[in-house]
């Protein structure tokens, strides 16, 4: 560790003003600030002094997101070794599933990064952290067999137009891991559409329909057992699939108190409750099943977790988070029963809902001043 | 209306010139005023309809201009909205019906879009801004620069919506077949129009990004 220091300080006047190697300042900059708690504090005003700064702030982020990581990687090589009719020791899945989620972590993580680079030195700002988290949670939410120039070019997509364009991280209007998929979703539908299963490399032989697919044509008999769907032995996106370790993942985040367990809860609120009106509708089989069962199928649980709770893209007030959240889940199980184009919903719900945060924000602001005003005109009537 | 005498000037003098090319890039009616937008995303999946369209444009913003500027010391300044809207639905009616005449495929594309040149912004706005109060020559150029401004921004979007979209130009295929075979897939986001309005935007950045008097004051 402290060799580390030293090898840094030691390159440090390279880089500052005057230095040969200014031009690449930001660089490494972001690289001293990811090894080291920077030691400067703001001089001005009241701030809460503490060692959390945005980059140990994220990574909270990505250490709730490793068990559904890990999982996803085992079951990429659990899916595919089924799909040939073997079952393998747990290594050998393990194994299989690095060769295919790696690449996808290696290229969403270079093509973002080197992008954020680019921009913060041609800005001469400093790196931003935004995408340690975002480049994370893209691997985890395609499927496993995604070619990655695809993945590259939805990447590069989400970060110029989801990000750089409105200033940065903090300043993004969307969630940019969801503008990522949802730019594929659109641009390469047949990888995307969620119609067929994702099973890494199956036999030609192999199709199926995702538990979603199934559901939405009313061929609930072909649904995997709820156990399954909740510990995630399912073929899916990455990280999606086990709703069990996403919930330990989500323990993480209220236990650190890096995500708000406003908007978590109320996302499925708001699922239970588009559920059980549609179990009181009842105008076919989808409408009829348990409303408990669409937190488990599909990117539900994922999408409450770590998409919702977005800081930067959901709503800052306390009212507005409640409705913001409510509005989520409601809107994601309306769009997977009635849409009969998008067997799932929660990607359209969030971003969707994104674009309405800042307005609910407006209007709980708005009410809170005009019910306080009623009372100061009150006391002056008085 | 200006009506005193000014000395006679050559057809095409810097003046003039400057009319002609300032929509193009300084003044573009689409990336600088923001208008015409509707368009320019609906018409612009495929290159021959854009440039179809492009023309077609051109020519109504031209002559509609040209009428304007010479009935202008005429047309009572309370009913001039419905006089101009007059001559463009004419102008408009006219090439719709060439069109169909001899592109009639390419006039099927473009469907109603043809005939919603009338409330084309830009047409009206030049009408206002510049053939009410100007000499017939100079609206003429004016109409015809603004035309091409339309129809360059047009034909860029246009450009990169096909190669991406569907791997073609103009028609004609020049994303090579072994290069499918390699695993490539046309980009069905190109083919829809959010795409056509963040390639609008991307133009509008290099362009702002090229020419810094576009940017405003902090």
């Amino acid at each position: 560790m402290k060799a580390l220091r030293k090898f840094l300080d030691k390159q440090k006047p390279k880089f500052q003003k005057g230095g040969k190697l200014h031009k690449l300042e930001s660089t490494f900059d972001a690289f001293e600030t990811f090894l080291f708690v920077p030691n400067t504090t703001a001089k001005t005003g009241a701030h809460i002094r503490d060692a959390v700064d945005m980059k140990r702030f994220m990574f909270t982020v990505i250490i709730a997101m490793i068990p559904a990581l890990i999982f996803g990687t085992w079951n990429v090589g659990y899916e595919h070794y089924l799909s040939h009719g073997q079952t393998v020791d747990f290594l050998t899945n393990i194994t299989y599933g690095l060769m295919k989620v790696l690449p996808l972590i290696v290229v969403s993580y270079g093509v973002g990064l080197g992008i954020e680079f680019l921009f913060a030195q041609i800005r001469h700002e400093e790196v931003n952290e935004g995408f340690l988290v975002s480049g994370m949670l893209i691997p985890l939410i395609v499927p496993p067999d995604l070619p990655l120039w695809q993945l590259a070019i939805g990447v590069a997509f989400a970060v110029i137009f989801g990000k750089e364009v409105f200033g940065g991280t903090g300043m993004n209007v969307f969630n940019p891991a969801l503008t990522a998929r949802a730019f594929i979703f659109f641009a390469y539908p047949g990888n995307m559409s969620g119609d067929k299963v994702w099973i890494a490399d199956k036999p030609d032989t192999f199709s199926g329909a995702t538990p979603l697919g199934n559901a939405l044509v009313g061929n609930l008999k072909d649904l995997p057992s709820a156990h399954d769907m909740f510990f995630g032995y399912i073929p899916g996106s990455v990280g999606e699939t086990s709703t069990f370790w996403i919930l330990v993942g989500a323990v993480i985040l209220l236990l650190t108190g890096v995500a708000s367990w406003r908007v978590m809860v109320s996302v499925f609120a708001g699922g239970a409750v588009m559920g059980l009106l549609f179990n009181l509708w009842g105008a076919n089989t989808y409408m009829e099943i348990p409303f408990w069962q669409h937190f488990i199928m599909g990117g539900f649980a994922f999408g409450a977790v770590f998409m919702a709770t977005d800081p930067v893209t959901s709503s800052q007030t306390t009212k507005g988070k409640y409705i913001y959240g409510f509005l989520i889940g409601f809107i994601a199980v309306l769009i997977r029963v009635i849409n009969p184009g998008y067997p799932e919903g929660v990607m359209l719900s969030i971003l969707l809902m994104n674009a309405f945060a800042p307005f609910i924000d407006h209007l709980v602001v708005q009410s809170n001043i005009k019910r306080r005003l009623k009372r100061a005109t009150v006391a002056v009537n008085k | 209306m200006s009506t005193e005498k000014m000395e006679k000037e050559p057809l095409f003098s810097a003046k003039n010139i400057k009319l002609l090319t300032g929509p193009v890039n300084m003044n573009n009616p689409i990336t600088v005023q923001v208008l015409g937008i509707c368009s320019a995303l609906a018409v612009t999946a495929k290159m021959k309809p854009a440039l179809v369209m492009a023309l077609a444009v051109m020519i109504v913003t031209g002559f509609s201009n040209l009428v304007i500027s010479l009935l202008r010391n005429g047309i009572p300044p309370r009913i001039r909205i419905i006089v101009q809207l007059v001559v463009v639905a004419a102008l408009v009616i006219l090439v719709d019906q060439i069109l169909k005449a001899f592109v009639y495929d390419v006039s099927k594309q473009l469907s109603v879009f043809v005939g919603l040149i009338i409330t084309n912004c830009i047409i009206m706005g030049r009408l206002e801004a510049f053939a009410m109060g100007n000499k017939p020559w100079p609206s003429f150029l004016d109409g015809i620069g603004n035309g091409l401004g339309y129809g360059l921004i047009l034909l860029i979007v246009a450009f990169f919506r096909e190669l991406f979209g569907s791997g073609t130009i103009l028609g004609y295929e020049v994303v090579p077949q072994s290069l499918y075979h390699a695993g490539y897939e046309n980009n069905g986001m190109m083919i829809l129009p959010p795409m056509a309005l963040i390639t609008v935007g991307v133009i509008i950045w290099v362009q702002r990004y090229y020419n810094r008097e576009l940017l405003e004051d902090k």
